[in-house]
């Protein structure tokens, strides 16, 4: 069983918050197929938060095909969320890191890195979706 | 659907000065819904006519389709908490419940009494000496336990200390995940709302600014940040806007996305729509004294 925290200064929706949790612990293995997702209830009782929140949340993972509802007994994890093959991520995070020591060397502080990988993230990112 | 409050230009003076008028809501039922506005917009007053403690001066207000406390039948459908959470000093926590079971046909024993038990409160002790959180909880359990249909909280958790809020809250949310009731709560602090309302009514000066669907609101207001422009596209209304000589910042309500690349676009916070619909409303509202004439 997973346990939702909430940060209320990130500016993320609610339910938003709840279903990015829910991936990140699908991708970290902390919740494989089977297991039950915490119940409106408990959730609400312990966030003090909307019960519709947590059953919007839980809706949008079942549209995803990642949680099922089953009446009377709860929502439970049915699917996966593909993992990236470590080696794959593992390089990727090299060649980061040799890009990072060059602009740090090319005397970029680290505000300016920060911001060229913010505005190159956007730019790829949207580029996709337009 | 019936709306669980309906009010229809709705309008209460008192004596010279109108406390609400030309006030137009409706709250669907099942929904939490936050009635938010500055100290003195109106809350209060709209929760009175709500329940009939208020006649309206004009207009008409309905609860569940019912006309406001016309009989006992009405009554039973809806329960009030009004401001700082009343109950009577010297009658014990025993003496509250006893008196919520005389007096309310659909009274739940059972959940009244595992309520008690839960927040650990003494059945003995007198209700004048409980702590503010425990009188808000009591107060509470008494609403709740005659099984309303709709809920109405008037500024329910302002005076209490940070942690009976959230303790209050929670109680509260977890009243609506087991019997499904419509809540309407007033509230001058956003912050309280935002974990807990589906639905948003914003009051100023006796008058609805703007309500609805919180997640819909967040998702059609932006904000704009741009070369300095003073004309928008006409799908766009602008609630605020500021400008230094060579920018403009904007705070849009748009059901289009906003496509123009000049304009660098934000997602908005609650707060900062709540906050830019007070401030229109206030540089908007015509002066109620006569402004200053300048002699030339």
């Amino acid at each position: 069983m997973i346990e939702f925290i909430l940060d209320p200064s990130s500016g993320v929706a609610t339910y938003q918050q709840l279903v990015q949790q829910v991936h990140q612990a699908l991708r970290l293995g902390l919740l494989e197929p089977g297991d039950r997702l915490p119940t409106a209830q408990q959730v609400v009782a312990s966030l003090a938060i909307n019960p519709n929140t947590v059953l919007k949340a839980y809706r949008d993972l079942e549209r995803a095909g990642l949680v099922r509802a089953r009446p009377g007994l709860g929502t439970f994890v049915v699917g996966r969320l593909p993992r990236t093959d470590p080696a794959a991520q593992a390089r990727f995070r090299t060649s980061m890191v040799g890009w990072l020591r060059s602009a740090r060397d090319a005397g970029l502080t680290p505000d300016e890195i920060e911001a060229i990988y913010r505005t190159a993230f956007r730019d790829c990112l949207t580029e996709g979706v337009a | 659907m019936t709306a669980a409050l309906e009010a229809v230009g709705l309008g209460k003076r008192y004596g010279r000065r109108w406390g609400l008028r030309g006030c137009t809501l409706a709250v669907p039922s099942g929904r939490v819904v936050g009635l938010v506005g500055p100290n003195g917009a109106g809350k209060t007053t709209l929760l009175h006519l709500a329940v009939g403690l208020l006649q309206p001066s004009e207009g008409s207000i309905a609860v569940l389709g019912d006309a406001p406390a016309s009989g006992p039948a009405a009554l039973a459908r809806f329960g009030f908490l009004a401001q700082d959470s009343p109950t009577y000093p010297r009658l014990t926590v025993a003496d509250h419940l006893r008196m919520g079971a005389w007096l309310n046909p659909s009274w739940d024993e059972a959940f009244a009494a595992r309520r008690i038990r839960e927040l650990g409160l003494d059945p003995r002790q007198r209700a004048g000496t409980l702590s503010g959180g425990q009188r808000a909880q009591l107060a509470l359990t008494l609403a709740v336990a005659k099984r309303p249909e709709v809920l109405l909280l008037d500024e329910p958790v302002a005076s209490l200390d940070p942690l009976a809020r959230r303790e209050f809250l929670q109680t509260l949310m977890e009243v609506v995940a087991a019997h499904g009731v419509t809540v309407v709560l007033s509230s001058h602090l956003i912050a309280d709302l935002e974990r807990v309302c589906d639905y948003l009514a914003v009051l100023v000066a006796g008058r609805v600014a703007v309500s609805g669907d919180v997640d819909a609101l967040i998702a059609s207001h932006h904000r704009l940040v741009g070369p300095r422009r003073d004309r928008l596209p006409a799908n766009q209304q602008v609630i605020e806007a500021s400008y230094t000589d060579r920018q403009s910042t904007m705070l849009v309500r748009s059901h289009d996305p906003v496509l123009d690349p000049v304009w660098s676009v934000a997602p908005v916070t609650l707060d900062d729509l709540v906050l830019a619909y007070l401030r229109q409303a206030r540089d908007d509202a015509p002066a109620s004294s006569p402004a200053l004439a300048v002699a030339r």
